[in-house]
């Protein structure tokens, strides 16, 4: 039994080291060793374990394995650079396990060649690393996008305040559906647009970025705030695209005491008119979604705005933030929007922060609030 | 969360007694301690930790920006202190603890009482005149091991909570996974323990200071740990005859009697 043994060990089909473990030194090694480091005999025991496997490895089998070996007497699986003669690195895998039987605690290493599976390995850590790069750029990407459904920069507007307030949803890696715009259009003449498209993701910002340039041109051309959307909701039909959109525009023109405001309203929450003594009232009546239907519906309606009124337009990421089964709720907008009455410049950024809030810091849906005040 | 969780500090000892707060270097956890820190709990308050990243702390409360630099380290320790009021703190720090031990007593001098480093190095890498051990290249060789040994971490432990305090028999279960961590975490653990340079910070430490050497040390050899006694105003270095980078492991007994002779006169 005792000659099977050494054959065992010698004859082995895999590099095999017997290792002292208060300083490392090689014990024994077994012909596949030998021809695993191309070594001599002579060479391979007059030396350490560290000697065989690097400075990288040494600090590694000091940092890690041998700790390991100590508290749990095995380590499995351990990834080494073997140093052969000449100076190549030979990429191997280790098990090994501490024997403290004898006089002096041993560690049985058995080594495999690990050439094609560290390639791979290498591969694998080289995709992982492209696929993060590629994901950090998607996600800038996304931010630059956004930027170009919302301005970065409001206009400014002589003798009316514009507060506008955007928070995308969730982590900001996806794209929104909201968007709003400010523009002149013509001498004391400016446009207020505010939708939402639905869906999210490449395929809403492209549809977006149309309905912005879509309502930029026809502006221009129609004065009526229901016409408007009946063009833009024949121009999405005639885009082929499946996608559809909800939007209040408002067209606001300036006056000795104030802004006449003209506006109408597809498939989206009313804007709110607010006081300085605390009411708040809806402005127009609800029309169809832009888009979407064969015969859609829209009205205009108008109001003269004067100091001290304020006018809110917000997308449905404000009612419809939810937490569990509840909504925030028109009835908590009211409220929210009576208690900033006294001052309007505070009342879209305080709606986005309650709907965030409501929502615990991660909104489900992307918000957009403006408020338009005549100072 | 309290330093307290995020570092599974253990405290055992008398409630009253010096505070003696041993930090664990490069590799493993605060159970590297097991054979060194129990022999000072008859008379001191032993406090154990892991670093951030290390042992069974939680991965994501890893930020790698924050943890490329050795002061955050020492922020966490300055912050254990605090939660645990530890004054006159008997220090211990092995391997890159060591400096994040310097630089703890440089921020807060009279928090502590006393250093003792164990296997420090101001400096892995060679600079001039300068022996670290080791060549930049080298260093990036290790880098690159670091990233290939990704098969011993096991995803699902990041999501377990693991026992705190009570380091005892529920730990067993936990060794399978000891000194595992996860590999992008022990890469940068990595860069920053060994392309350090705390030269510059001996000179401000202000307490006594005991360094412990390995004669045969295969990480910090022996021109880098009489650096750092030279360095230290009025540090003392003992030298233990074992090799490898670990006395506390590898020469458990020295240790304790080294460490043990400062401390308890």
């Amino acid at each position: 039994v005792t000659g099977d043994a050494v054959a065992l060990f010698d004859q082995a089909p895999a590099a095999y080291v017997v290792l002292d473990r208060a300083d490392g030194r090689i014990l024994q090694a077994n012909q596949a060793f030998l021809d695993l480091v191309r070594r001599p005999v002579a060479e391979v025991l007059a030396s350490t374990f560290s000697d065989m496997v690097g400075v990288a490895g040494r600090i590694y089998t000091e940092t890690h394995l041998m700790p390991m070996l100590d508290l749990t007497g095995r380590v499995d699986e351990v990834a080494l650079d073997v140093v052969v003669d000449g100076g190549d690195r030979l990429p191997v895998l280790l098990n090994a396990n501490l024997d403290r039987s004898g006089d002096r605690a041993t560690v049985r290493v058995v080594l495999f060649e690990a050439r094609e599976r560290r390639r791979y390995e290498s591969e694998l850590l080289r995709v992982t690393r492209e696929a993060e790069q590629a994901r950090r750029q998607a996600v800038d990407l996304v931010a630059t996008l956004q930027q170009t459904l919302v301005p970065p920069v409001l206009p400014q507007i002589p003798r009316l305040g514009v507060w506008a307030t955007y928070r995308p949803a969730g982590a900001g890696d996806e794209v929104g559906g909201d968007f709003y715009d400010v523009f002149s259009i013509g001498p004391l003449q400016w446009m207020v647009v505010l939708g939402d498209v639905v869906g999210k993701g490449i395929p809403a910002a492209t549809v977006t970025s149309f309905i912005r340039h879509a309502l930029r041109d026809l502006a221009m051309q129609i004065a009526d705030p229901a016409e408007l959307l009946h063009a833009l909701d024949r121009a999405m039909r005639a885009a082929a695209s499946e996608k559809f959109c909800t939007a209040v525009v408002l067209r606001l023109t300036e006056t000795e005491d104030g802004w006449a405001v003209s506006g109408a309203v597809g498939g989206h929450p009313l804007p709110l008119l607010g006081t300085r003594d605390g009411t708040v009232t809806e402005l127009g009546r609800p029309g169809s979604l832009i888009g979407l239907l064969d015969d859609p519906h829209y009205s205009t309606f108008t109001h003269r705005l004067v100091a001290g009124e304020f006018v809110t337009v917000f997308t449905d990421g404000v009612t419809e933030a939810q937490r569990g089964p509840d909504l925030l709720g028109d009835r908590a907008l009211h409220d929210l929007v009576r208690a900033a009455s006294q001052d309007p410049s505070t009342v879209s950024e305080g709606l986005v922060r309650a709907a965030v809030a409501f929502q615990a810091g991660h909104p489900r849906d992307d918000i957009a609030v403006l408020t338009l005040h005549p100072s | 969360v309290s330093a307290l969780e995020r570092h599974r500090v253990s405290v055992t000892g008398p409630a009253d007694g010096t505070p003696m707060l041993f930090a664990h270097g490069f590799g493993c956890d605060q159970s590297m301690w097991r054979l060194v820190a129990p022999a000072f709990a008859d008379e001191f308050r032993v406090v154990l930790f892991d670093h951030l990243g290390s042992g069974h702390t939680d991965p994501d409360a890893y930020d790698p920006v924050a943890y490329s630099t050795l002061d955050r380290y020492a922020q966490d320790v300055l912050e254990i202190c605090h939660e645990l009021d530890l004054r006159e703190v008997v220090y211990v720090g092995h391997s890159v603890s060591a400096m994040i031990g310097v630089l703890a007593q440089i921020a807060e001098p009279d928090r502590f009482s006393r250093l003792v480093l164990i296997n420090p190095s101001a400096r892995y890498v060679d600079d001039g005149d300068y022996v670290g051990g080791f060549s930049r290249t080298d260093i990036d060789e290790l880098l690159e091991l670091m990233d290939s040994n990704n098969l011993g971490w096991q995803q699902p432990l990041a999501g377990m909570v693991m026992p705190g305090p009570e380091l005892g028999e529920e730990r067993a279960e936990l060794d399978e996974s000891f000194c595992r961590t996860r590999p992008d975490i022990a890469r940068k653990f990595a860069a920053v323990t060994f392309l350090s340079d705390n030269r510059d910070d001996l000179a401000s430490v202000s307490v006594p200071t005991l360094v412990v050497q390995n004669r045969h040390d295969t990480i910090a050899p022996l021109p880098a740990g009489t650096f750092v006694r030279d360095h230290i105003p009025g540090a003392t270095l003992e030298i233990i005859e074992t090799s490898g980078h670990c006395a506390h492991l590898s020469a458990p007994a020295e240790t304790v009697a080294a460490v043990g002779a400062v401390v308890r006169a």
